[in-house]
């Protein structure tokens, strides 16, 4: 059984810092802690923050640290039992039916067939509760602010008691809770019945000495320049009353464009023939092209002239 | 009920209440901190140990923060009661909130604000009510809001029986949405397997096919209301409005406007409407005071039309359009907010006079992106919405352009 041995549970806070920065996460020690008391004490993570500041990443990082199954349960609205649980395969189920009519077989014995294991079309939270052989797998159940409610209750049972009622088969219970790690951009409050239940955590741009550190993680190709700029220029934006500020993962993407590009330092003009990378809004980016961006260049390059980084 | 904690050592113990008062604490400071997070927060504790300062900092964090905004008091409070236990009993016994501190300037103040208001829970509501709102005044930085309580008391008794019984028969049918789930039809367009074959089988023989349909529900409503002084004489009509149309339905949400954007939907929430209006003249600070629309726009596009214009909401905007900006940057504004909604219905109790034209910058620049103008100034307007909003959406952009053509850009 044990052939596939996963890595054990990170001891402390500071291995789990250690497990996240191994699989290219870097993360706070404070988010760390937060993981950290998830894992022990088999509640689910619940991170908010805005998009693209790496909340869907750390499902993925703890999936692949721990090497456990990672099973993704994308939300949007009137997201039903029938795509998140479980459906019945009805084409199947009728064909068996046809076929032990034919045989003569005995309606209750068709029943308990047709309502078997082997007809049940297993959606992600359900797969979530069969037990894996490296472990329990990692859940994430990805912007739950895009569903509605009455979801919101019905997850109140599955994530307190980690079982799931079919009312023709009964109900099935988790051996071991699965690693569970729910995410919310913010465009709606969740109920507190559900965060009470979670350890909360709210995911936060980072400063730019993290942020060049995620940088030389993520584009390892890029100069230290251009990275020291970029970093310093998203910074600038961030502290700026735009609509969508730039995330992570912008700051990331930016950065690959321009290397693509073979910019091999911030100008004016670099800016302007890529900015929509960066800034998603059309308001947003008529504000800042053309001497905005070039005022913010300034500032930045003279701070970087006057405070080098060495790295 | 309780489960006990098994024997523990003198000095675990004194770790456990003092986890528990500093439960009580943030509790009296008005986060939802139940008993069972106690317990949590032991386990918690427990699973990370006592360390360092930081980690301890954000063990409890994980456990008693649930929003992004109780952050700030989580940390005054976790600041405060870990420096010192004592200083909680010195901050009891004071009445008036100022002592020195050796914390920065500002940080002081609002902590002792938040902390001290926790800590002296008010439970009668008159008196008391106007002494806070003053203290509230006292902490405001404006001097242009007029800060003053507003008095529903000057509505007479036969108007408000009269309002008050017209209100509540409100029902606002905003036409329901389809949403992405179903159910059980014996007219529907889909067939329902699941239940076809469920049927089949209890029944055997013939397979009758059940059908289905989508489920309806009715889209969320958002309420932006004008309290400023030209507004000041519909002002009460309105919130006792918006109180009927929050108990009504879910997902309603009310902010008010003068100088400043104010959520009200906690308040109105509550199911008496003069408790609920009492909570809403405390919370909001600039009744009666000038407009600044575009200013509270931008507010609400930038903070909240995100979380809750989602999902085919319709926005109820009800304002004269005097606006003390004379309409700079309102047009934009509008713009952004029409864009984000199903359907924009401007509610203007100027539109009562006859031959009324908008002629005031403000009002020209709103025009443009509104689907939809009313008059709302009695109760005979609020009846004839509902029969508006009853109606199915009349296409998009051809509403505005009845009393204002052509302005709109493409």
């Amino acid at each position: 059984m044990a052939a596939t041995k996963a890595p054990a549970l990170p001891a402390s806070v500071d291995a789990t810092l250690a497990m996240l920065g191994g699989a290219d996460y870097v993360a706070d020690r404070s988010l760390a802690t937060a993981v950290h008391l998830a894992l022990h004490l088999k509640r689910p993570l619940f991170l908010e923050g805005e998009a693209g500041v790496g909340k869907t990443e750390i499902a993925k990082v703890l999936s692949a640290a721990l090497k456990r199954k990672l099973i993704r349960l994308q939300c949007y609205e009137g997201l039903d039992v029938a795509s998140a649980v479980y459906e019945w395969d009805y084409a199947r189920q009728m064909i068996e039916i046809r076929l032990a009519e034919a045989g003569n077989e005995d309606r209750e014995e068709i029943e308990s067939t047709i309502f078997s294991d082997r007809f049940l079309i297993k959606r992600p939270l359900l797969q979530a509760l069969e037990p894996e052989i490296e472990g329990p797998p990692v859940l994430l159940i990805d912007e739950l602010d895009r569903t509605d409610e009455p979801f919101e209750a019905y997850l109140l049972e599955l994530l307190s008691d980690f079982q799931v009622t079919i009312p023709e088969i009964g109900t099935i219970k988790a051996a071991h809770p699965p690693i569970v790690v729910i995410t919310s951009n913010r465009t709606r409050e969740i109920h507190d019945a559900l965060k009470r239940r979670c350890f909360y955590y709210w995911v936060d741009y980072p400063n730019a000495e993290r942020e060049l550190e995620i940088l030389a993680k993520k584009a390892p190709g890029a100069a230290p320049e251009l990275s020291q700029a970029v970093v310093g220029f998203v910074q600038k934006l961030r502290k700026m009353d735009l609509f969508k500020l730039p995330g992570i993962a912008e700051t990331i993407d930016w950065t690959e464009a321009l290397m693509q590009l073979d910019v091999l330092e911030l100008t004016p003009n670099a800016i302007n023939d890529t900015l929509g990378v960066l800034l998603k809004y059309q308001d947003d980016i008529a504000r800042i092209q053309g001497s905005e961006a070039a005022r913010l260049l300034d500032q930045v390059k003279a701070e970087l002239a006057a405070a080098p980084r060495g790295s | 009920m309780r489960r006990q904690s098994s024997p523990a050592t003198a000095e675990q113990g004194r770790l456990v209440a003092n986890l528990m008062h500093f439960a009580r604490t943030l509790r009296a400071a008005g986060m939802p901190v139940g008993p069972g997070k106690v317990i949590d927060a032991v386990a918690a504790v427990r699973t990370v140990g006592i360390t360092n300062r930081s980690d301890f900092y954000w063990t409890l964090h994980a456990v008693f923060v649930n929003r992004p905004d109780q952050r700030p008091l989580f940390d005054q409070a976790f600041h405060v009661f870990w420096r010192n236990p004592e200083l909680l009993k010195k901050m009891m016994a004071l009445v008036l909130p100022e002592m020195s501190l050796d914390l920065p300037e500002d940080e002081k103040q609002e902590m002792l604000r938040r902390l001290a208001e926790a800590l002296h829970p008010n439970p009668e509501s008159r008196e008391t009510g106007e002494t806070e709102l003053e203290f509230d005044a006292a902490m405001t930085f404006s001097d242009r809001e007029q800060l003053q309580g507003m008095d529903f008391e000057k509505m007479s008794l036969d108007e408000l029986a009269q309002a008050k019984a017209a209100i509540a028969r409100l029902r606002l049918p905003v036409l329901d949405r389809p949403t992405r789930r179903f159910a059980p039809d014996p007219r529907g367009a889909r067939a329902d397997m699941r239940a076809t074959l469920r049927a089949a089988l209890r029944s055997g023989g013939i397979v009758e096919l059940k059908r289905k349909s989508r489920r309806l529900r009715p889209p969320p409503l958002v309420v932006l209301c004008d309290i400023s002084g030209s507004m000041s004489r519909y002002s009460r009509m309105f919130l006792h409005f918006m109180h009927a149309i929050t108990n009504d339905r879910d997902r309603v949400y009310t902010f008010v406007f003068g100088t400043r954007l104010t959520n009200i939907t906690r308040y109105l929430r509550f199911k008496d409407v003069d408790l609920a209006l009492d909570k809403v003249t405390e919370a909001v600070a600039d009744w009666s005071g000038g407009t600044r629309i575009g200013h509270c726009l931008v507010d609400f596009n930038l903070y909240w039309s995100r979380r809750v214009l989602g999902q085919g909401a319709v926005v109820l905007l009800i304002t004269d359009g005097l606006d003390r900006d004379v309409g700079v940057g309102l047009a934009h504004e509008m713009d952004r907010l029409h864009r984000s909604c199903r359907r924009l219905i401007w509610l203007n109790p100027l539109l009562r006079y006859e031959g009324f034209e908008p002629k005031s910058l403000g009002m020209r620049a709103m025009l443009p992106h509104v689907d939809e103008f009313r008059p709302v100034h009695n109760l005979d307007s609020l009846e004839n919405l509902v029969t508006v909003l009853s109606a199915p959406a009349p296409r998009r952009l051809t509403a505005a352009a009845m009393l204002h053509n052509g302005v709109r850009a493409a």
